[in-house]
């Protein structure tokens, strides 16, 4: 019996036979940490000028996480392709995309550090020139044949995760008249409860647009900011193929005893 | 000094931005790439309960549909029980059901449907049943964290009326802002919602 499941039990025994409950782990009950709000953008960011009318005005209500919040979609590999997490051949139709060959590679752990195994990450960007395949983008570069631009990995039983990709170029916007966005990957991540579920965008070290993006200005904290910045990974790179940049994703805590935190995907 | 805590923080959240379909939803965005896709659909004929249709927008400060959001829904299934192992109560699980779904709105109209069923009432920590509700992350161009709500549904005033999380709203009358309307239309039960961002019917949002 798991600590949770003993806990729930000596609860309900406690309460038929009117003891008090018995004194148990403080983590046992599979919630998550308090989310830092502080390393996040707010929701009313005015320099992002998308925010202002899309952002709620009233404090959010603060929820103690019951099982509606520590459950989540359980993915599992059926729901992949085999070629799903490698954007360079999943949209290739007569050749490969244009572009520079890179690998992004990484772990996603919770914020004990344990990795979060099987969970699905999910990845969009624009190609090479820095235009989308997206029926909404009109930006003037051309759309390449070859690559669609999305992708998505589980991780293993460590956390790990990793993907064949184009890097993407920068692309201009409509915020300021003059709002270039640097070159970004847009990752989506579920963890094992929906409370932890994250869309975030990885930036790559050296982009001289990274800190003009109105965007990624939002962020009040430097260094939850640099945390967004994939460095090269120059020993994990495949010579005279593909360059590999290392990107890891930190999911909220759990307040979960250690062999409890494996949810069973298939 | 005292011993280090050595916690991570966790990555900051950025917006899912105009091209969200791309990754989520790459028929929305106009081309078929992977072999098999997520949807709004998260019923198959063998899934058991009452079939719904949730239909409803999501509406900016200025009572415009965002025509570019991405809702994803996470409930449990007609028997109250989640498909995942941290629900361990008594409700049969049901293999035609993982209980999540997501849907882009019309990039025209801004109508964001689902296809699921009714869920049963799940029970909490505490052994009490809480009234059937759907767990909704919004995301978006312009919201810089994913936002989240609740559905409840309008037939069921009794069990809204003693549920712990809707009590825990000051507000007898922003409680109306999770309520989905029930009504019947060609033979199919429809639930109709609105999120609104801003304003004096602002919904309420969690931090969960």
């Amino acid at each position: 019996m798991t600590a949770q499941a003993a806990r729930i039990a000596a609860a309900q025994d406690a309460a038929r036979l009117n003891r008090p409950e018995p004194f148990t782990s403080p983590l046992g009950d599979g919630g998550f940490f308090q989310r830092d709000r502080s390393i996040h953008p707010p929701a009313y960011a005015p320099g992002y000028k998308s925010s202002v009318l899309r952002s709620p005005r009233q404090s959010l209500l603060s929820l103690e996480n019951s099982v509606s919040e520590i459950t989540g979609p359980v993915f599992g590999h059926n729901d992949l392709g085999s070629l799903d997490n490698d954007l360079i051949r999943n949209y290739a139709k007569d050749g490969d995309p244009v572009g520079e060959r890179i690998i992004v590679h990484g772990r996603v752990m919770d914020e004990t550090g344990r990795g979060v195994p099987n969970t699905l990450v999910e990845v969009w960007q624009a190609n090479a020139g820095g235009r989308y395949r997206h029926r909404k983008d009109t930006y003037l570069a051309p759309i390449d044949p070859n690559f669609g631009g999305c992708g998505r990995a589980l991780t293993d039983d460590t956390g790990y995760y990793y993907f064949r990709t184009i890097k993407p170029g920068p692309y201009p916007w409509r915020n300021f008249v003059n709002s270039w966005r640097p070159a970004h990957i847009h990752f989506s991540v579920f963890g094992s409860g929906f409370a932890q579920r994250l869309i975030t965008q990885m930036y790559f070290e050296g982009d001289p647009l990274i800190p003009v993006c109105p965007i990624l200005t939002t962020i009040p904290d430097k260094d939850a900011l640099d945390r967004l910045v994939a460095a090269l990974d120059l020993n994990a790179s495949v010579p005279l193929d593909s360059l590999t940049y290392r990107f890891d994703v930190v999911l909220r805590g759990q307040r979960s005893t250690y062999f409890e935190n494996r949810p069973e995907g298939n | 000094m005292v011993q280090k805590l050595d916690y991570l923080k966790e990555t900051a959240s950025q917006t899912a931005g105009p091209y969200v379909h791309i990754g989520l939803i790459p028929g929305m965005a106009g081309f078929d790439i992977f072999e098999k896709n997520f949807s709004n659909v998260l019923v198959t004929p063998n899934t058991k309960g009452e079939r719904i249709t949730l239909e409803g927008r999501v509406l900016d400060g200025s009572g415009t549909p965002l025509r570019d959001v991405l809702l994803e829904i996470w409930q449990a299934n007609a028997a109250g029980r989640y498909n995942h192992p941290a629900d361990r109560s008594a409700g049969a699980l049901d293999e035609d059901f993982r209980g999540w779904g997501r849907a882009g709105s019309d990039f025209d109209s801004g109508l964001i449907t689902f296809e699921t069923i009714k869920p049963g009432a799940v029970t909490d920590k505490a052994g009490r049943k809480c009234a059937p509700h759907i767990n909704v992350w919004i995301v978006a161009r312009g919201i810089n964290i994913g936002l989240n709500t609740r559905l409840y549904f309008s037939d069921e005033e009794a069990a809204n009326a003693a549920d712990p999380v809707l009590n825990l709203i000051e507000q007898p009358v922003r409680r109306s802002t999770l309520i989905a309307k029930r009504s019947e239309r060609a033979g199919k039960v429809v639930y109709a919602f609105t999120i609104n961002l801003q304003g004096p019917e602002e919904t309420v949002f969690f931090d969960v």
